[in-house]
């Protein structure tokens, strides 16, 4: 009875993940807006895997002849001190900016994941301390502590990497583990736990699947925020060092040159940042109106 | 006299993404001078949004597309906003469901009335004070002074509704819109605050439309009655005409469905679920659940007619003679 | 649960906060790669002096040893030394918090003007031109970087306008400071009626706190609009309407009285945005803030002042959160009178 019920759960739930892919297609073929995010997005990812080909010129190479060159057909984005072309160096730039975003969401994700479902399906003293952890680190301000920790590590975009990973754990640590808390309470786990199956293979396999759409916002939102972390980081000098361009390093290169109205070489990088924080921003809002609801219009 | 509230031809549509919800589809209502006006019917059905229309309430996607409200003779749909505003708690008063939820949570109950005493009545801050703890002792309150300063929650059920009653009464409109006033409260609480509607009503003068799926309330409070019914009105009458002898077929199934302790009856559920009001099909929407459905009722919207004295029914298929009294 | 029992709860939950920041803060400064000794002894030093500075620094003691003589210092006061200004890190921070003060009061008076009424508005007019234009601008304000904004600010309104003065701080190089009563230079030259002092400091205010306050009127605008657009729903909003309050005394009566309880406990997030957002505007505008010192410390590759300044903005942090729960308890009726 108890096993018949959980299957009649699971087909109900699976008809409900149907139908939100659905939802979420007309959303975003029909709402203009975030269909330009997702495209923007698709568009500045291939940028990055095709740098090497797409870029005009070589992002490294220096001309003295060209330096400083205003916006034209040559140099679409100009050319900075060392005559180097924005414009390529933009692209090239991009890899490195959501490298390191993508590294520190997925290695964040999977530890917070991982942490929160343990905590939240063990309880006991083992989330006592999964969430004191979460705590401390969320008494801190985030960036502030990003800060503090690449400036211990010292400079290299490993240590950037972590250091994002770290201050983003909280947040997947705390959804699983309140999706873990409601999950557990719902039929089909006991079911399944009273048919003999291991803990791990629990949480793994019959409760993890119903957390990834509320992940899966967080995590396209939280990109966004890793993006401009990355950028404001190498912008007051940590991180990721010369000559890897990178889009906040090369808005600070920029900033010296606003005086003498060499505006191209500030502006160009914030544009490209902006844009990707944006289109990331509202990808993940609309994902979180089709999977997740009751979040609608907050934050 | 012209009646109190005068409802002609009313309708009200919703826009949604599937279509036009037509929740109320061209009533005409009555309420005549200090009476109680009991409106009847399964929820969805339209008494609500019906209250709401005659206060101009209904918000977008919601619009009230024609008909007229004449209250005291004047035509309330042809009024500006801000001298409708004037007639919205002084003259007609509204009495929502879930009282806790109706009242400000970060506002005392106390200044909640007396602000309505500064407002309409143009009282002074002492005299509004003075004029909302002789209402709350009224309505029933005991220790005015300190409940006036306290907020919804540190309030029981009973206790907010009272205030509800209070500030709704506290002007003294000459019409109360009560929407499902004892809904939450346990039975004996529920009887009183019926008590003391009824009560105020006498004393004051006002009439009173009591929205209600309750018939057994109706049956002990109100002097009138009208059926809704998929936003359409199928019967009114005066209260024992109604029991006595309920024409239209859905009249007959509320009727029978009122739990009786005087006897042994299976209580009869109405078949059919309400019909959906989404761009439904014209005629009679009871067809599809009324035993007695003959083909023009799928084709033309019966008309509301008098059948006798005080009693009139929207029904192709009741002829006179086809009443008789439900409970022989 | 009374107002008094919750005070106490919530105060009580600060010590272990504290218990944890101090832990991660000893981590980075002691426990992490970069040898604190060797910094302090200069990479020139012997070996022998090596292992002396390390015992005279107790790093040759347990790691709980160690923890508790951190401990034990930060509550003198000893946040170590500054190798760029050669000064007690604490003091040079008590030198330059008014100036990071008197920034980030400036931009959350910026954000709360222009976005709290701005929410209510996107909110009373949902759907319309303004609820569109707002909610662009609240996109537009998580996106847009705020190192970036400032100098996209400085380009237009000093570059290309020329009504804002040059990134030099807080007030121009031939004004000088007004006799220090609070620090904030704003309200010391009010007070001392200097009212060239006056000018010139919100001269050299109005582009960072701008740039500041945009940041944080963004998701302070969309909570106000989220928190209305629920409000503007419920039930005794609509027992208001029919009861012919006017409509104004609804929205910023009723309605909002509502909505700004949830937007207090949003000002402990905004407070963390305002610290991230301090350290890349100061540097932007040569403002002599804390943060400013944090990156200058960063440069000379001094890691001991950040490792503090960390600590010190936590501290901080934990208390506004603290100081924001408060004010929470004692502004909701339902919290106070349980």
């Amino acid at each position: 009875m108890r096993e018949t019920s959980a299957m009649a759960e699971a087909v109900v739930l699976r008809r409900e993940r149907a139908r939100r892919a659905r939802l979420l297609w007309r959303r975003l073929t029909k709402d203009r807006l975030s269909l330009a995010a997702g495209g923007a997005i698709v568009a500045i990812m291939l940028a990055a895997l095709a740098a090497p080909w797409l870029a005009p010129y070589d992002p490294d190479a220096t001309s003295a002849s060209d330096a400083l060159q205003r916006v034209s057909l040559r140099h679409w984005m100009g050319t900075d001190v060392y005559g180097r072309d924005l414009l390529s160096r933009v692209i090239h730039a991009a890899r490195v900016d959501l490298l390191v975003a993508l590294t520190a969401t997925a290695v964040a994700l999977t530890w917070g994941a991982f942490l929160g479902a343990v905590a939240g399906y063990r309880g006991g003293w083992m989330d006592q301390l999964v969430m004191r952890l979460v705590d401390t680190i969320m008494a801190f301000p985030a960036f502030i502590l990003t800060m503090g920790i690449t400036a211990t590590l010292g400079n290299s975009t490993l240590n950037v990497v972590v250091a994002i990973a770290i201050t983003h754990v909280p947040i997947y640590a705390r959804l699983l583990r309140g999706e873990m808390l409601k999950a557990r309470e719902m039929e089909y786990a006991e079911a399944a736990r009273t048919v003999g199956n291991r803990p791990a293979r629990i949480v793994f396999f019959h409760l993890l699947p119903n957390c990834v759409p509320p992940l899966i916002v967080q995590a396209t939102l939280a990109m966004g925020f890793a993006i401009l972390t990355v950028a404001a980081l190498s912008f007051i000098g940590l991180g990721i060092q010369p000559p890897q361009s990178e889009w906040g390093y090369m808005t600070a290169e920029g900033a010296g040159y606003i005086v003498s109205g060499e505006w191209w070489l500030f502006l160009f990088p914030g544009v490209a940042i902006m844009v990707t924080v944006l289109a990331f921003n509202l990808i993940g809002d609309a994902l979180r109106d089709v999977l997740d609801p009751r979040m609608r219009g907050v934050r | 006299m012209t009646p109190l509230l005068e409802i002609r031809d009313l309708a009200v549509h919703f826009a949604a993404d599937e279509g036009r919800v037509e929740a109320v589809d061209g009533i005409s209502l009555t309420v005549r001078r200090g009476e109680i006006l009991g409106l009847v019917g399964e929820s969805g059905s339209g008494k609500s949004v019906t209250a709401l229309a005659v206060l101009r309430l209904i918000r977008p996607p919601g619009r009230i597309v024609r008909g007229s409200i004449r209250f005291d003779g004047r035509e309330l749909l042809d009024l500006s906003e801000e001298a409708m505003r004037h007639v919205r708690g002084s003259q007609i008063a509204m009495i929502f469901q879930s009282p806790r939820t109706a009242l400000n949570p970060v506002l005392p109950v106390g200044r909640q009335i007396a602000r309505l005493f500064e407002l309409h009545r143009g009282c002074s801050g002492h005299e509004a004070w003075q004029r909302t703890l002789e209402i709350l002792r009224l309505v029933g309150i005991p220790e005015p002074e300190r409940r006036a300063s306290q907020y919804a929650h540190q309030l029981s059920g009973g206790m907010c509704q009272r205030v509800m009653i209070a500030m709704a009464v506290a002007t003294e409109p000459r019409l109360l819109l009560a929407d499902e006033p004892t809904t939450g409260l346990d039975v004996s609480i529920a009887a009183q605050i019926l008590d003391l509607l009824r009560e105020l009503g006498r004393r004051t003068g006002a009439s009173m439309v009591l929205i209600t799926h309750d018939l057994g309330v109706v049956a002990g409070v109100c002097d009138r009655v009208a059926v809704m019914h998929a936003g359409q009105l199928v019967e009114c009458s005066d209260v024992h005409g109604l029991f006595k002898h309920p024409a239209h077929p859905y009249t007959r199934a509320l009727v029978r469905s009122i739990p009786r302790v005087d006897r042994e009856v299976t209580m009869e559920p109405i078949p059919g679920a309400v019909p959906s009001v989404l761009e439904p099909p014209p005629g009679c929407r009871y067809a599809d659940r009324c035993p007695w459905v003959i083909d023009r009722c799928r084709e033309v919207k019966p008309e509301l007619l008098p059948l006798e004295h005080d009693h009139e029914v929207a029904c192709h298929a009741v002829e006179p003679s086809n009443v008789v009294p439900a409970r022989s | 649960m009374g107002l008094g029992r919750y005070l106490v709860h919530r105060l009580l939950l600060v010590i272990p906060t504290l218990f944890g920041v101090t832990l991660i803060t000893f981590a980075l400064t002691y426990l992490l790669p970069g040898n604190p000794a060797l910094v302090k002894a200069g990479p020139l030093a012997t070996p022998e002096y090596l292992a002396e500075m390390e015992r005279k620094m107790g790093l040759d003691q347990p790691v709980h040893v160690q923890y508790w003589r951190y401990l034990r210092g930060l509550l003198r006061g000893d946040l170590g030394e500054s190798a760029t200004t050669g000064r007690p890190v604490l003091e040079d921070f008590f030198q330059r918090i008014p100036a990071t003060l008197e920034l980030t009061l400036a931009s959350l008076l910026i954000a709360a003007a222009i976005g709290i009424p701005l929410g209510v508005l996107s909110a009373v007019y949902r759907d319309t031109p303004v609820d569109h234009l707002s909610r662009l601008a609240g996109v537009a304000g998580v996106a847009m970087p705020t190192f970036w904004t400032g100098l996209l600010l400085l380009f237009v309104f000093f570059y290309l306008l020329g009504v804002a003065p040059p990134p030099l701080g807080r007030l121009s190089p031939d004004v000088s400071p007004p006799g220090r009563i609070t620090g904030l230079y704003v309200v010391d030259a009010l007070l001392t009626g200097n009212r060239r002092a006056v000018v010139s400091s919100l001269y050299q205010l109005m582009l960072p706190a701008a740039t500041l306050g945009f940041a944080v009127m963004a998701p302070l605008t969309r909570m106000v609009r989220a928190t209305m657009l629920e409000i503007l729903e419920s039930d005794f909003i609509k027992a208001a309407w029919a009861a012919g309050i006017p409509p104004s005394r609804i929205i910023y009566g009723d309605a909002l009285r509502n909505a700004l309880i949830p937007v207090i406990t949003l000002l402990g997030v905004i407070f963390g945005f305002l610290m991230a957002g301090n350290v890349v505007v100061e540097m932007v505008f040569a403002w002599p803030g804390i943060g400013n010192y944090a990156v200058t410390s960063l440069m000379s590759k001094d890691s001991g002042p950040i490792q503090s300044f960390v600590l010190f903005v936590a501290v901080v942090y934990v208390l506004v959160n603290l100081v924001v729960d408060v004010v929470y308890g004692l502004v909701d009726p339902r919290i106070r009178l349980r």
